[in-house]
């Protein structure tokens, strides 16, 4: 680790770090409230190289967004329209094999699969969906729909949560993303997202999704209203659940983007706040095996130098980003696999491409 | 020894770093340790917490260059459709923007054209001085190389009466590696390493200021780079004209250099590296314009107290008010967000105005 921190409040934190002790509450909240981001920075990455040493994870995958019409309708977001709006989708089955026919000569491993909260799709159609790429792309892992669209599901199959994840698992589903808890506050709930499910339901979908077996991720959108408090009992919150269900893999750090949202007037988040919420994600979550720097929202410049940040994966090559892109980002829509490793081995660190489960990929030349 | 945590220490208690031991430590400190030692001693040379900006406006007089660098997408033959001299009502104009958002300079340079006489640049001094009243950092150590030659004037002669029209300060421009072997591949037809080197000391001699760059990321190799930093220190312990010392990363779209762009990765590194070995020259400016604001604002935690111009965009004229605005705020900004405080300054690095 480095010589001195500027910040004498981080030697108390070293040294739980190295004890491993867990971080409290305030610990976080210090993190957060201090300066001294290389401090901050360097703790985080003492421990993602105790567990990762040199490594640093990606994968290759395709980002396919099956409809932007949402009737949540989240201040945040860019994304969503009305049905009857400019712009609005919905891809038929067809469409979506169309789209991974397209890409059929690349060596995917990942489906990344979100979509708006539809108001007359049925049950049926997303099943469908998972079959379609099942049987197009037999090899491949779909990680699919966020515990808000599982939540919906149940309601228009009139099916329990657990039948509900069953039929999905059963259609295809490998995986969940970790979309959707945003920050888990209610005081956030009610002033920016109130007609999606509150924290309670979320924590109740991702137990049952472990619970039947199935991993799946967790997520943060930071940089919008929420406080340094809200943050650290947003990841307070994720631990806890993790030490019940052991079920989570990656906790993504997710940068707000206000470009064309209704919180337009709020500014991009800055360098300092990104690489903070890593490190702090990395230094609170120590029961999660990965923090993920997504180069969509960071910026490919500055994910990479998340990974001294705590950062040990770096998301995928996504191909074609539409929703962080409908909000004004200005990163590339997709990376090549080529572009990834660079990223990563000119930082030093040494690329292992993984699957969705982070197992990594055995290299056929 | 040369180990890291022995050179690390070293420059703890205030040695100067040599040539061999930055290079063991450009290749193997990891980065937060750069960026902490680069950290301590830029709080060592400036224990205030401000990081400076100056408002300024980017005036290319002429596109039309005979260097015909490598590395340049800029320049345009004499009889090329694009190629153009700056009119006299333009340059009046776009002074005259730049005075009205509250710009304190101008900073002028432009190709080496085969044409011009020397009275054209001192005409264009005079006239500038003569309507305006700001601060023209103007004519990289090439263009002066260029004067010196059409009007058969030394470097000496030919600075003085630059001077005399009016020039305020020289920018550090045309550097970009100090080493002939690099220069001589990337850029033939410009001035050679001792020429630069010479200019500047005249320039520092006849008591005007000037910045010194360096531009990597293309052919150079760390060694070389290195080396360009210490050629500065050598000269910047004799004459103490350098402001400040501005690393910027090549940028190889449309031009006839065929690398990767350099990452973000590298440009810290040698950021921070620079901090350590230019231990004489107070100002490290971090460039937003290679590596747009996430990186420049991490930056000042890399050993850069500076973060340039705000650069009033050239040839956007209509838009030029808002964008200018936006960009002030936006620096303001990311400078509060990491914990430090804003400034205004000039040319020469006072402070003009503290934004809180």
């Amino acid at each position: 680790m480095i010589l001195s921190f500027k910040d004498k409040q981080l030697y108390a934190i070293k040294e739980k770090i190295e004890t491993n002790t867990r971080l409290e509450r305030h610990d976080g909240i210090t993190l957060y409230q201090t300066f001294d981001l290389i401090g901050v920075g360097a703790l985080a990455d003492f421990v993602r190289r105790k567990r990762h040493g040199n490594k640093t994870y990606f994968v290759y995958n395709q980002h396919i967004n099956y409809t932007n019409i949402c009737k949540n309708r989240c201040l945040f977001c860019a994304f969503a329209r009305d049905r009857q709006e400019q712009g609005a989708y919905m891809y038929s089955v067809d469409q979506v094999r169309h789209i991974l026919m397209e890409n059929k000569r690349n060596h995917i491993k990942e489906i990344h699969m979100v979509g708006g909260i539809h108001p007359n799709a049925p049950f049926e159609y997303y099943l469908d969906l998972l079959n379609t790429i099942r049987h197009v792309r037999p090899d491949v892992h779909i990680k699919a729909f966020t515990a808000v669209e599982i939540d919906h599901f149940s309601t228009i199959s009139r099916l329990s949560l657990s039948e509900t994840i069953k039929a999905l698992k059963q259609a295809g589903l490998d995986m969940v993303p970790g979309g959707g808890s945003e920050v888990m506050s209610d005081r956030i709930h009610d002033e920016l997202f109130p007609k999606k499910i509150h924290r309670t339901r979320w924590i109740e979908v991702m137990k049952t999704v472990h619970a039947e077996g199935l991993t799946s991720n967790a997520t943060m959108l930071y940089g919008h209203i929420e406080t340094d408090e809200e943050r650290i009992d947003h990841l307070i919150q994720l631990r806890d659940i993790q030490d019940e269900t052991n079920g989570f893999t990656a906790f993504i750090p997710l940068a707000f983007h206000s470009e064309n949202t209704k919180l337009s007037h709020i500014p991009p988040t800055s360098a300092y706040l990104d690489l903070k919420t890593t490190a702090i994600a990395r230094l609170m979550l120590d029961n999660f095996s990965h923090i993920k720097a997504y180069w969509v929202m960071l910026g490919e410049k500055l994910a990479q130098i998340a990974q001294t940040f705590g950062a040990d994966d770096l998301d995928g090559t996504i191909i074609e980003e539409k929703i962080t892109h409908s909000a004004g980002a200005t990163s590339s829509k997709g990376l090549t696999r080529d572009q990834l490793i660079h990223m990563i081995r000119s930082a030093g660190f040494e690329p292992v491409e993984r699957d969705a489960l982070y197992q990594p990929v055995e290299k056929k030349e | 020894m040369n180990t890291v945590a022995s050179i690390i220490d070293a420059v703890y208690q205030g040695q100067r770093i040599s040539e061999d031991a930055a290079e063991i430590l450009y290749h193997n400190a990891p980065l937060l340790t750069l960026a902490n030692l680069a950290d301590h001693l830029r709080y060592k040379k400036h224990p205030d917490p401000v990081v400076t900006f100056v408002v300024d406006r980017n005036i290319n007089y002429t596109n039309v260059c005979i260097s015909r660098c490598k590395f340049c997408a800029f320049c345009r033959p004499l009889n090329h459709k694009e190629a153009y001299v700056i009119s006299k009502e333009m340059l009046d104009q776009k002074i005259q923007e730049t005075i009205d958002l509250g710009g304190t300079q101008i900073l002028m340079q432009g190709g080496l054209h085969p044409d011009l006489p020397f009275s054209f640049y001192i005409d264009l001094l005079t006239h500038i001085k003569k309507k305006f009243n700001i601060h023209i950092h103007g004519f990289s150590p090439p263009e002066i190389e260029h004067m010196s030659h059409i009007s058969g004037l030394s470097h000496r002669k030919t600075i003085e009466q630059l001077k005399n029209a009016g020039l305020d300060s020289i920018p550090g421009g045309g550097a970009e590696i100090l080493v002939d072997q690099v220069r001589y591949h990337i850029s033939p037809n410009k001035c050679d390493r001792d020429t630069w080197l010479s200019i500047m000391e005249t320039a520092h001699k006849a008591g005007l200021p000037t910045s010194a760059t360096m531009m990597f990321g293309h052919i150079e190799t760390p060694t070389q780079m290195v080396t360009h930093m210490i050629r500065i220190r050598e000269l910047q312990e004799k004459t103490n004209g350098f402001t400040a010392f501005i690393p910027w990363t090549f940028q190889p779209d449309n031009t006839h250099i065929h690398v990767r762009k350099s990452t973000a990765w590298q440009y810290l590194r040698v950021l921070a590296l620079s901090r350590i070995v230019l231990d004489n020259i107070p100002n490290i400016q971090a460039s937003w314009v290679t590596q747009g604001d996430k990186i420049a604002q991490l930056a000042l935690s890399f050993g850069a107290n500076d973060l340039g111009s705000t650069m009033i965009e050239e040839n956007v004229v209509a838009a030029t008010g808002t964008h200018f605005r936006l960009s002030k705020e936006e620096m303001i900004r990311l400078i509060h967000h990491a914990g430090l405080n804003a400034a205004q300054r000039n040319c020469t690095y006072t402070i003009l105005q503290r934004f809180s």
